[in-house]
């Protein structure tokens, strides 16, 4: 049963060639139908190879298929070679299963677009490319797959390439990626010359062997993840996934939410083991993902984009599933990451749905009160806020507890007490959103309001079921408080994970820490209720009380201005001047002066030809001579 | 009997003389005669050594150059008439299509 | 007496090449000619080659100088031609002419050493006529194609267009 488990990629990957290839021709029915079949293809062949590995045994993992001998040269091996373990089935699953339901969103979203082949050629080969990613069996194929996801990342940002706003974004999100990429990059080359080989099997033995010593596992562990908050949105490269909600929501939805920024996740889950050998480099992991997620939820709080709040949350859970893997509860990152993609996928496509409705339009200041108009939308969103929040029973709830108890079960106090300021913030900003947009005064435009109406089934029913998953997908990862080994989500990702370790806490400090995330839920939940409901002159008033601060928060601390200052511009400017000094004056000028030496030569050598006979017959007559006499002597 | 090496020398004399006398002179015509010593000069070269060889096969080459030097001549002078038509100048300095 | 015949045609020869070189005037430089071949005859004919002293004599001298006369004659050049202005291109041909003569000797010199044989040629047109169509039959009847071919390009060349 999971002997065709390297299938999975080249699903899409057969529908993107078809697309690239023919896409022009074919009619927009079948494009979408052929797409979002070969997600389902997938997702499909994923279950299959995910339900046979349930029945083999752990010895067996991780299951390894060689493609084909990719790079020979000499004692530097690299195949295309993909493994199939429960970390890489977890992901698998997650990447197409909420991808397909995506594709058939955006079937709906994306309809009237007219570069809707375009669009989905680039959705294949993302999934192709992220599929890859996840089931890559040696580092370097992981990068390739790292790269592509990347590419199609701009591909997508930029999109609507026509509108500079977006052409940028694009740009910026490459830009700010590669940067990280170089970091991967050299951590790739430290694994190759100290342990020969990229295979994740060879890389545990290697460490398992102790032929690797903490210096270097901390070297290589914190390279790797430089790559890993370009890709991830951490600090300090997250710069670029704010911009990025220029692209089309859907996209947003499963690049900038599901998959491609967990993939950061995935990579640290997947190198437990050097993570855990060098201390210092899961400290750093864990400490950069609290701060993260607490600074970047101070931006959402005063964001008046729709999109850009959810942008910026993603950036905070994230963080999440970082101090989850940092503190050594790897299988509690992950299992963040499974129910961040289910509840985090569907606000975004709920938020696409708001702005279907209201033909465009994001600044939560020209809306409210639109429940009574998109009742559908909004009960999946609330049910996505609620998620996320961290309110008991749903998805959210049980991943955010597991990591914060960890955190604290571990040792990492300071950590756990950043994580719950973080709940607060996320439960308030999350419902600011919903009583913005959905309750209160209506402040819609008239010709908005004129128009508002209802997504097609094609976009409401894959929200509704992702709104299924977010209530119920919590339930294989229960803490042990309800019961000994109910979390099957942990137990079956554990042989993979063997870095990881679990701390024990008593019982009653595990109750009192679950109680301690709820009471921060609501609190935040009750803030923004009376913020935005109760009395809605509260806000006005903090802002003039404190505008300073309130500049800082809205002006997202200024980043990117300097950035810009102390990066861009600098760079820019230094080619500038090389491009006028070197490549103007030297390098046109060698070309050039050779054009100039080999014109004036041929002026010279054109005296030569003066058309007399006799001229020629002298040149004739000088060869002979030196014909002969070379004869002669020789 | 005479060695064959005194008609080589006057050979090479003939020849390299033929040669000057083709740089020196400035008019066609004479330019042309030059040419026609120049090919005596093989000739005789080809009989002194056929004899030395004791065979005929260089008077028969001789021969044939005779024959193809008269051929050629004819050629010769008509084109050069034909250039005294246009240009009314037998004077080669004046002939001077072919620059560049 | 034949080497007493032989510097007397030899100076004859290079005499009359040399008066050829020096004369300005181009019916001289042919008259100088004709003396030349003729006398490269008499040295054929010393080198036991009769058949071919005649023929040279008789094509060369005959017919081709006449030849040159009569273009001569057509194109009828009353005024001499200036000597050469640029006197270098003199003194570098002369000097030309010295270093071939050198190369030249050097490169004959192997004839200094050939042996001198007693035997006579039996050199006459019948001799010469059987080589010719035996073993020289290919060129013999492409020369006279490419007679014909002269022939027909003198003509062509020099005909003058009709007006129309």
């Amino acid at each position: 049963m999971t002997d065709i488990f390297w299938l999975i990629p080249f699903v899409p990957a057969l529908s993107t060639f078809i697309l690239a290839v023919f896409g022009k021709k074919l009619p927009k029915k079948y494009v979408s139908f052929q797409a979002c079949f070969a997600v389902f293809g997938s997702f499909f062949i994923a279950a299959i190879s995910f339900m046979g590995l349930l029945q083999t045994s752990h010895e067996s993992y991780p299951l390894v298929k060689n493609i084909f001998s990719w790079i020979n040269a000499g004692s530097f091996n690299v195949n295309l070679s993909l493994q199939f373990d429960p970390l890489s089935a977890v992901m698998a699953l997650v990447v197409s299963g909420v991808g397909f339901i995506i594709h058939v969103y955006s079937v709906g979203y994306m309809a009237d677009d007219e570069g809707y082949t375009r669009y989905f050629t680039y959705l294949n080969l993302f999934t192709f490319a992220m599929l890859i990613l996840v089931m890559a069996s040696n580092v370097v194929l992981m990068f390739v797959g790292w790269e592509g996801v990347g590419l199609c990342s701009y591909l997508l940002i930029g999109f609507w390439f026509e509108k500079h706003s977006a052409a940028n974004a694009g740009k910026k999100a490459f830009i700010v990626n590669r940067i990280g990429d170089a970091g991967f990059l050299l951590g790739i080359m430290f694994i190759f010359i100290h342990i020969g080989s990229g295979e994740f099997t060879a890389i545990n033995e290697a460490i398992g062997g102790g032929a690797v010593t903490q210096g270097l596992a901390t070297l290589i562990a914190i390279l790797l993840f430089v790559g890993a908050t370009g890709k991830s949105a951490q600090i300090p490269l997250y710069v670029w996934l704010p911009d990025a909600m220029e692209g089309p929501t859907p996209v947003s939805a499963l690049i900038h939410a599901a998959t491609m920024v967990t993939a950061g996740v995935y990579m640290v889950a997947r190198m437990n083991l050097l993570y855990s050998l060098s201390g210092t480099a899961a400290q750093i992991v864990a400490i950069v993902g609290a701060v993260t997620a607490v600074y970047a939820a101070t931006m959402a709080l005063t964001q008046n984009d729709i999109k850009r709040v959810l942008a910026y949350s993603t950036i905070s859970q994230i963080g999440y599933m970082f101090i989850g893997c940092g503190v050594g509860a790897y299988g509690a990152g992950m299992f963040h990451l499974y129910t961040h993609a289910f509840f985090k996928s569907l606000l975004f496509l709920a938020a696409g749905s708001v702005m279907h409705a209201l033909s465009g339009e994001v600044d939560m200041k020209k809306m409210g009160g639109l429940r009574k108009y998109i009742p559908l939308t909004y009960s999946t969103f609330l049910i996505g806020a609620i998620a996320i929040a961290g309110v008991p029973f749903l998805s959210g709830f049980f991943s955010k507890d597991a990591i914060l108890t960890s955190a604290y079960a571990n040792g990492y106090y300071f950590v756990w007490a950043l994580g719950i300021l973080g709940a607060v913030m996320t439960a308030f900003y999350m419902f600011r959103l919903i009583f913005l947009t959905f309750h209160g005064q209506e402040r819609l435009a008239p010709e908005v309001k004129a128009h508002i109406h209802e997504s097609p089934p094609v976009m409401t029913i894959p929200l509704a079921l992702l709104a299924f998953f977010s209530v119920v997908a919590g339930y294989v990862g229960l803490p042990v408080v309800a019961g000994e080994n109910l979390n099957f989500f942990g137990n079956f990702l554990e042989p993979v994970l063997r870095g990881g370790h679990e701390a024990h806490i008593s019982h009653n400090l595990e109750w009192i820490l679950i109680g301690i995330s709820i009471g921060v839920a609501f609190l935040g939940i009750i803030i923004a209720w009376v913020f935005y409901i109760k009395s809605p002159r509260i806000p006005e008033k903090l802002r003039t009380r404190f505008p300073r601060i309130y500049k800082l928060l809205y002006n997202k601390y200024y980043m990117d201005e300097i950035y810009n200052a102390a990066f861009v511009n600098p760079t820019v400017r230094g080619s500038e001047i090389i491009y006028d000094n070197f490549d103007l004056k030297i390098i046109d000028g060698a070309v050039n002066g050779t054009a100039k030496v080999t014109g004036s030569s041929g002026k010279i050598l054109s005296y030569f030809q003066s058309g007399l006979i006799k001229d020629y017959a002298l040149i004739f007559l000088i060869g002979v001579i030196i014909f002969l006499g070379y004869l002669i002597i020789f | 009997m005479i060695p064959a090496n005194y008609f080589m020398i006057l050979s090479v004399i003939l020849f390299v003389l033929g040669a000057v006398a083709f740089f020196i002179k400035r008019d066609l015509i004479t330019m042309f005669m030059a040419v026609e010593v120049m090919l005596n000069a093989a000739n005789l070269a080809f009989i002194a050594l056929t004899r030395s060889a004791n065979s005929l096969d260089g008077q028969v080459i001789v021969f044939f150059i005779i024959t193809v030097a008269a051929a050629e001549a004819a050629v010769g002078l008509a084109i050069i008439l034909l250039i005294f038509r246009q240009k009314k100048t037998i004077k080669t300095e004046d002939i001077k299509l072919m620059k560049g | 007496m034949g080497y007493f015949l032989f510097f007397l045609l030899a100076a004859l020869c290079i005499g009359s090449v040399l008066g050829m070189i020096i004369s300005k005037n181009q019916a001289y430089n042919a008259l100088f000619l004709i003396v030349a071949f003729a006398s490269l005859g008499g040295l054929f004919g010393l080198l036991e080659a009769p058949f071919i002293a005649v023929v040279q004599i008789i094509i060369y001298a005959g017919a081709i100088m006449v030849l040159f006369i009569f273009v001569i004659m057509m194109i009828n050049i009353r005024t001499g031609i200036p000597p050469e202005k640029k006197k270098w291109t003199l003194y570098l041909s002369l000097g030309l002419g010295v270093v071939l003569i050198i190369e030249l000797v050097v490169a004959i010199k192997a004839a200094f050493t050939l042996p001198v044989s007693t035997e006579t040629l039996e050199a006459g047109p019948v001799s010469l006529g059987r080589l010719l169509f035996t073993k020289y039959l290919y060129p013999f009847e492409i020369t006279s194609i490419l007679i014909i071919a002269a022939l027909v390009g003198a003509i062509v060349l020099v005909k003058k267009k009709e007006k129309v």
